[in-house]
């Protein structure tokens, strides 16, 4: 097979790493930041923690897949992409590391000043993940300033930290922060009981609206802003990307209203992978643009791995892929129903 | 400093960081999983109540090791991004491997474990851990071998400007990965197994749960003792690899500057690499170091003086790393040894003095790897991948001076705080001791 065969089931990979990943840690950092508005009390913001407590390491562990993947796949647009966002993902390498011991730590020692402090830690480390990939995807959709000499092998880059805060970049950052606020509630919703479950229903609910005013926005200022739109036009079919999006986003709200919150959160599900592959769609062959000069955008054709790598990298992602959904499929059944008070006060291992 | 600089010292000071936690979780996993399994097939409480005491400590050791394992792999490419375009079709592989067949595992059991008592039965709780150690080996061995390649680069071409893989089976059985790896993970399982002594003993010198105490103290011997054994055995191995395949820091780390057949070794010297000489030796032994180097006695031994000066490595750094680490390990394997002597015993807590050694010996093993893996990457230097692309031409040109400064900064502040925090849980709960009342979960597994 030619090697722009692999080259495009990696981007497709890539895509699917990425949506994924959006998915499952959505919901904890939804959750995370979402805390303070939802628990009331010490033992609330436990049961909250422990919905998420057997399954955010899990969860977390896509986003090394995918970028892992774009360094075996894209070595090229692996190390631009790092390099060139370098002060955005140190932040956002400092929250993740934040959150993840804060679910650790907090429960081991019982001091309301000890745990008061960790919730301020996993709501600023839970925020700042979901604003700042906003922000990075967002700026990725448009493009970042870079010249790429791919045959002298001479790369530059030519933005700073602020310059990522366009508005584009900081309207894509308050879709994500609102997509996984209502997607952190409703996983609340359906794993506690409760006051708290109720008012992470509420919360839900409150917050579907403004979730969809920005996704409009997001889907209006993505024509001026991106090129986003030209794969669409060119291949209609693929319109029915953004659709099912926009479908499942409303179908949140249609399954809040008859109070069928698991269904709801299914949605959201699809929402948030919808919304990843509409924009991924829209970036072929492109990994990122360059926004001054068409000629340097990482194209999975100019920043691939070689043949020989795809290949490999095929047959274990082939393997090891399903083997992974298999088991992961099998701890979400094995950790369903609802985490009450009693479950975390009882449980010594409880976070 | 320059970029190059503050990029070294930041993947140094994050990377020695993370392998704080590391070789602990590779340990401890095992012999937690060691004594549920003794639990499941004997159904003696005791081990139970070891499995829920030791595998606390573990557990608050884990998360920090798992958190700052991702700025590992993303530091390649923040940092190291010339490296990255340069390596990633081969080097890159590795690293996505490790997530997609040990990290995920890993990650995914180790909640299942912490969560699963009351849902799962005493088999498969147990296979949990088991899963866990397991995976947290598998994902070391990958990530070995993708050092071993920047050490011994093997199944490569250089093609379209960068290290191309030719022959991927290569890169997974490259004997410097496979020596490498042994080496480390057995003096993980030493690690851990000093720590589990060395906690026993403060408790038995308090007299504090002499049975439970013993009894992991006894274990945790053999465990050292044959795994101290098996770190010496693997690094005499290793030795042979590096005199063979990285001469330059063999020379360092041995401070040898001259070439010679038959070469001994002084006991005690003092480098001194401005004038390309020791200006201290002492304790002469014959024909010791072609012996260890070669395993040979009259085998010849390549000088740094054949190096030329811009291809050498640190030599004082390498080799007091060297000396102090072979040192450590050397007493590891003694004090091990003694330990399952006197734990045999039936006084053994009035063993005051060597209880009092064992306490203070937990540090040992952590300051032997952390020398260690200053030996493998001081000693490669000035090279990046050895003898094809240098550590100067990896780094990042997209960064300046000041973002990585602030980076180390902060990376500086957040690790000192949150390892404050966790040797400090660490040691609140180990002193602690194990819980008494353990029906809850017995009662409840017993429904299972």
């Amino acid at each position: 097979m030619d090697i722009s065969v692999f080259q495009i089931i990696w981007f497709v990979l890539w895509g699917v790493l990425w949506a994924v990943y959006f998915m499952l840690d959505g919901f904890v950092f939804g959750s995370g930041f979402m805390a303070t508005f939802l628990a009331k009390n010490d033992t609330e913001k436990r049961v909250l923690i422990n919905t998420v407590g057997p399954v955010w390491d899990g969860n977390e562990v896509w986003l090394v897949t995918a970028g892992g993947a774009t360094f075996a796949a894209f070595p090229t647009t692996y190390a631009l992409m790092f390099s060139n966002l370098y002060s955005a993902l140190v932040l956002l390498l400092f929250a993740l590391i934040v959150r993840g011991v804060s679910f650790e730590f907090r429960a081991k020692i019982d001091s309301p000043v000890w745990r008061r402090s960790w919730d301020l830690a996993i709501m600023v480390s839970s925020f700042l993940p979901a604003l700042l990939f906003g922000v990075a995807f967002g700026n990725i959709f448009k493009g970042i300033p870079m010249k790429n000499d791919f045959a002298a092998i001479n790369f530059s880059y030519d933005g700073t930290l602020i310059g990522l805060l366009n508005p584009y970049g900081l309207l894509t950052g308050v879709l994500f922060v609102l997509l996984f606020a209502v997607h952190g509630s409703l996983y609340a919703a359906i794993k506690t009981t409760g006051d708290l479950r109720k008012r992470s229903e509420e919360m839900s609910s409150k917050l579907w609206l403004p979730l969809l005013v920005v996704a409009v926005a997001f889907l209006g200022y993505t024509y001026p802003a991106t090129k986003l739109y030209d794969n669409f036009l060119k291949a209609p079919v693929f319109l029915l990307i953004p659709v099912i999006a926009v479908v499942s986003l409303l179908l949140v709200k249609v399954c809040i209203a008859k109070s069928s919150f698991h269904k709801a959160f299914l949605f959201s599900c699809l929402t948030i992978v919808f919304v990843v592959f509409t924009g991924v769609t829209g970036l072929f062959p492109n990994l990122i643009p360059s926004s001054i000069d068409p000629a340097s955008n990482l194209t999975i054709f100019n920043s691939s791995s070689s043949l020989l790598t795809l290949k490999i990298m095929t047959v274990v992602a082939g393997i090891f892929v399903p083997i992974v959904i298999c088991y992961k499929i099998w701890v979400y059944r094995l950790f369903r129903g609802r985490v009450s008070d009693g479950d975390v006060l009882e449980n010594p291992d409880a976070y | 400093m320059n970029v190059v600089t503050l990029s070294q010292l930041q993947f140094a000071a994050t990377g020695m960081f993370h392998w704080i936690f590391v070789p602990l979780t590779l340990g401890l996993s095992i012999m937690t999983a060691w004594m549920e399994t003794k639990y499941v097939t004997t159904g003696d409480e005791m081990w139970l109540r070891m499995t829920k005491f030791w595998g606390k400590l573990f557990l608050i050791n884990f998360a920090l090791g798992v958190v700052t394992g991702i700025t590992m792999e993303f530091q390649f490419g923040l940092n190291w991004s010339e490296y990255s375009r340069f390596v990633g079709d081969i080097f890159g592989a590795p690293l996505a491997i490790e997530a997609t067949v040990a990290f995920f595992l890993e990650s995914v059991f180790i909640g299942v474990w912490i969560f699963g008592w009351n849902k799962l039965s005493k088999k498969v709780h147990a296979l949990s851990i088991w899963l866990t150690a397991i995976a947290s080996n598998v994902s070391a061995l990958v990530i070995l071998l993708a050092n071993a390649w920047m050490q011994k680069p093997v199944g490569y071409v250089i093609r379209n400007g960068r290290a191309e893989m030719s022959d991927f089976g290569a890169v997974l059985t490259n004997s410097y990965g496979w020596i490498k790896f042994t080496h480390t993970a057995l003096s993980g399982y030493a690690l851990a197994a000093f720590l589990i002594m060395g906690v026993s003993a403060w408790h038995l010198l308090r007299n504090n749960e002499s049975d439970f105490f013993t009894r992991s103290f006894r274990m945790a011997a053999v465990w050292a003792f044959v795994a101290s054994m098996g770190v010496a055995f693997t690094g005499d191995l290793h030795a042979v690899v590096i005199a063979e395949h990285q001469p330059a820091k063999f020379a360092a780390m041995e401070s040898q500057w001259e070439t010679k057949k038959g070469a001994g070794m002084h006991l005690l010297l003092v480098p001194d690499a401005a004038h390309e000489r020791n200006s201290l030796e002492l304790l002469y032994i014959p024909n010791v170091l072609s012996l260890l180097a070669h395993h040979d006695p009259n085998a010849q031994i390549t000088g740094m003086k054949t190096v030329p000066p811009d291809l050498r490595p640190p030599v004082l750094p390498t080799f007091l790393s060297f000396r102090v680490m072979v040192g450590l390990g050397t007493f590891m394997i003694l004090a091990s040894l003694v330990g399952i002597i006197l734990s045999r015993k039936a006084n053994f807590s009035d063993s005051r003095l060597f209880l009092t050694i064992m306490v203070f010996a937990i540090p040992a093993p952590y300051i032997a790897q952390q020398l260690g893996w200053l030996v493998s990457e001081l000693g490669r230097q000035p090279w990046i991948v050895f003898g094809v692309m240098k550590t100067a031409d990896a780094v990042s040109k997209s960064i300046s001076t000041t973002q990585v400064a602030l980076s180390l900064l902060g990376f500086t502040v957040l690790y000192g705080v949150l390892g404050a925090i966790d040797i400090y849980l660490l040691v609140k709960y180990a002193k602690k001791g194990p819980d008494k009342d353990l029906t809850s979960i017995i009662n409840v597994q017993g429904r299972a």
